[in-house]
């Protein structure tokens, strides 16, 4: 590095930078000493990786002096080219624990004598892998991408982006190391105790700030739809996340917290989170890749633009009352139960709003299904949108979740929706975005894209059949009485009837993670391959 | 306890009035007159040069 470049004008921010290395630095002896002073093992370790992660900024930071400042004119992409190489990552590695899991249902067997590998803690481990770790670094880069095109502009606020998206890989970090170390509140899809919980609470606020500012200095005057979305997703999670970790820990040393609520109130929160992950998290920021990745995929504007605005309001204001649903025949009062399930059915009408103004979107270029497997996946996710919402509301009133309710059938619900809708819209994406982010014509092989959409449709229909098949009958057997009153099934012979499905769902689950190794090959023969297009996305002005 | 009964009162009486006449005013708005060719020149945000390739 020549002498030249080590001016004020090579390094802009210096003295910013020496305020984040700083910063760095109080951050790593915060963690240390905390560390040091801890009253179990896993905070410890965790306060370890903390300071880890600490040092490392820190060195980063400290590296990049000297070096000419970056060019700033055009898309900030290599943020989102990190983003989709995590999120196909992490991806693979959640439908791999999920395939173990499924397994150890099936076989005792595969639950190993060692507490952090048993079904308990791999559990939540496949849950938050797919969701947050799968599902969010999808959502951070194709909101990340999609709001510098639909505006025109770069990311606001330098690189703070960054900080988001290592922000978010630590917090993946934190929360997949600690429920093998037994770290838990027990809460679900929020697992994570609280000092992990306040760390994603910066990283949120952070993220938001970047999105947020980006809109605020967009050179396109209308806010397309696709953003509305992806907001949303982003300030509903935030609130979410820090209504339903309330907590008080019982050491600022340790890693145990207890809920500020208690009794029906705790239950009723943590289900007005959970459903809203799955209508915020799971289904707000995906129909957001959905509103611009299916028009730029098949060439054609979205059906019905008016019809996305009114499916984006309906559906904010219905989804957050849902959550009571899930709390069919406990101790919540009746009229609160009644509610969410009459909000719940009420979600049909937006959902297939949504639905229809996805499909609709190819009239006219219904061809392009036989042609371009890519948008064959968009399609199939948006039509499992459709059948996992209708089922959803269906299994809401309480005459069928009485049926339904602590079965498998809930458990093939999830799957339709998070395989079929999250997992192939979220893939679909990636073939679309990893080519153009890496400056390629195209996915390496086509073939290979459409053997993984058979692959991964077949398989989400074996998991899904199963568990409709497997549910119904566990919910028949306990249900059934004797001619004297005595229920007809002990539990155990319930879970005996239903080895053959486990094993069927499992066969499913193994279809699908073939159909990700497939696109891990493809990818990275597309990365790696020599198909040059004329320039990569990342030189195009933003000004253009 | 008054919390909860001035939020449960609020939110099945004015609140409820409120929410729905904003959802009804969003249903209005977009079809206002004029409305239409705007969002057709909207929609093709995603296809606009520049966006990328």
């Amino acid at each position: 590095m020549g002498a030249d470049t080590m001016t004020h004008k090579g390094s802009p921010s210096g003295g910013g930078a020496m305020v984040m290395m700083a910063l760095w630095g109080l951050l790593a002896i915060l963690a240390i000493t905390m560390g040091a002073k801890a009253v179990d093992t896993p905070f410890a370790i965790h306060m370890f990786i903390f300071a880890l992660a600490a040092i490392l900024a820190l060195i980063f930071k400290a590296r990049s002096f000297g070096k000419p400042a970056e060019d700033t004119s055009g898309y900030m992409d290599n943020v989102v080219r990190y983003g989709a190489i995590a999120t196909v990552f992490w991806g693979v590695v959640g439908f791999l624990v999920g395939l173990v899991i499924a397994l150890q249902l099936a076989y005792p067997a595969w639950n190993p004598d060692l507490e952090w590998f048993n079904f308990g803690r791999l559990r939540p481990l496949h849950t938050s892998a797919v969701v947050f770790a799968f599902g969010g670094n999808a959502l951070l880069c194709t909101s990340f991408y999609v709001v510098q095109r639909t505006n025109r502009t770069r990311l606001a606020l330098g690189n703070l982006a960054w900080f988001v998206f290592w922000g978010y890989q630590l917090f993946i970090v934190l929360a997949a190391t600690g429920y093998l170390l037994g770290v838990t509140e027990g809460r679900e899809y929020a697992e994570p105790e609280w000092y992990v919980d306040l760390w994603l609470t910066a990283v949120w606020v952070a993220y938001f700030l970047v999105f947020f500012g980006t809109l605020l200095k967009r050179k396109e005057s209308h806010i397309y739809v696709a953003n509305w979305f992806y907001l949303s997703f982003i300030v509903t999670i935030a609130m979410l996340h820090i209504v339903n970790n309330l907590s008080i820990p019982v050491s600022f040393f340790g890693s145990k917290s207890y809920s500020l609520f208690s009794g029906v109130q705790d239950a009723l929160t943590q289900w007005w989170y959970g459903h809203n992950a799955v209508g915020f998290f799971l289904t707000a920021g995906f129909l957001g890749m959905m509103y611009f990745f299916i028009p730029k995929r098949a060439n054609r504007p979205v059906y019905s633009y008016r019809l996305s605005i009114v499916h984006f309001w309906s559906l904010i204001f219905l989804y957050i009352w849902a959550g009571p649903h899930h709390l069919h025949y406990t101790a919540l009062p009746d009229w609160a139960q009644t509610l969410g399930m009459v909000f719940s059915i009420m979600l049909w009408m937006p959902s297939w709003g949504g639905m229809i103004n996805g499909l609709m979107t190819l009239s006219g270029a219904w061809d392009k299904l036989r042609t371009d497997p890519v948008l064959r996946m968009m399609v199939i996710s948006v039509a499992f949108y459709g059948m996992s919402t209708f089922e959803g509301p269906m299994m809401s009133i309480k005459a069928v979740n009485s049926l339904s309710h602590y079965t498998d059938w809930t458990i093939g619900h999830v799957h339709s929706g998070a395989l079929g809708w999250v997992g192939m819209i979220s893939m679909g994406c990636m073939y679309h975005l990893i080519p153009r982010l890496w400056g390629k014509k195209e996915v390496y092989s086509l073939r290979l894209v459409s053997w993984h959409v058979w692959l991964a449709t077949l398989g989400i229909v074996v998991y899904a059949s199963a568990m409709w098949v497997s549910g119904i009958m566990q919910g028949l057997m306990w249900r059934e009485y004797d001619a004297n009153g005595f229920l007809a099934y002990s539990f155990v012979e319930t879970v005996e009837a239903m080895h053959p499905y486990y094993v069927i769902r499992a066969f499913g689950g193994a279809l699908f993670l073939v159909g990700g190794l497939i696109m891990v090959y493809n990818l990275y023969r597309t990365i790696k391959g020599a198909q040059p297009v004329t320039q990569p996305v990342g030189m195009v002005s933003a000004a253009a | 306890m008054e919390h909860y009964t001035f939020l449960r009162q609020l939110a099945d009486s004015w609140g409820l009035v409120v929410m729905f006449l904003f959802f009804v005013g969003v249903i209005i708005f977009v079809f206002r007159p004029g409305s239409k060719a705007e969002y057709a020149e909207v929609a093709k945000i995603p296809l606009q040069n520049g966006s990328e390739d």
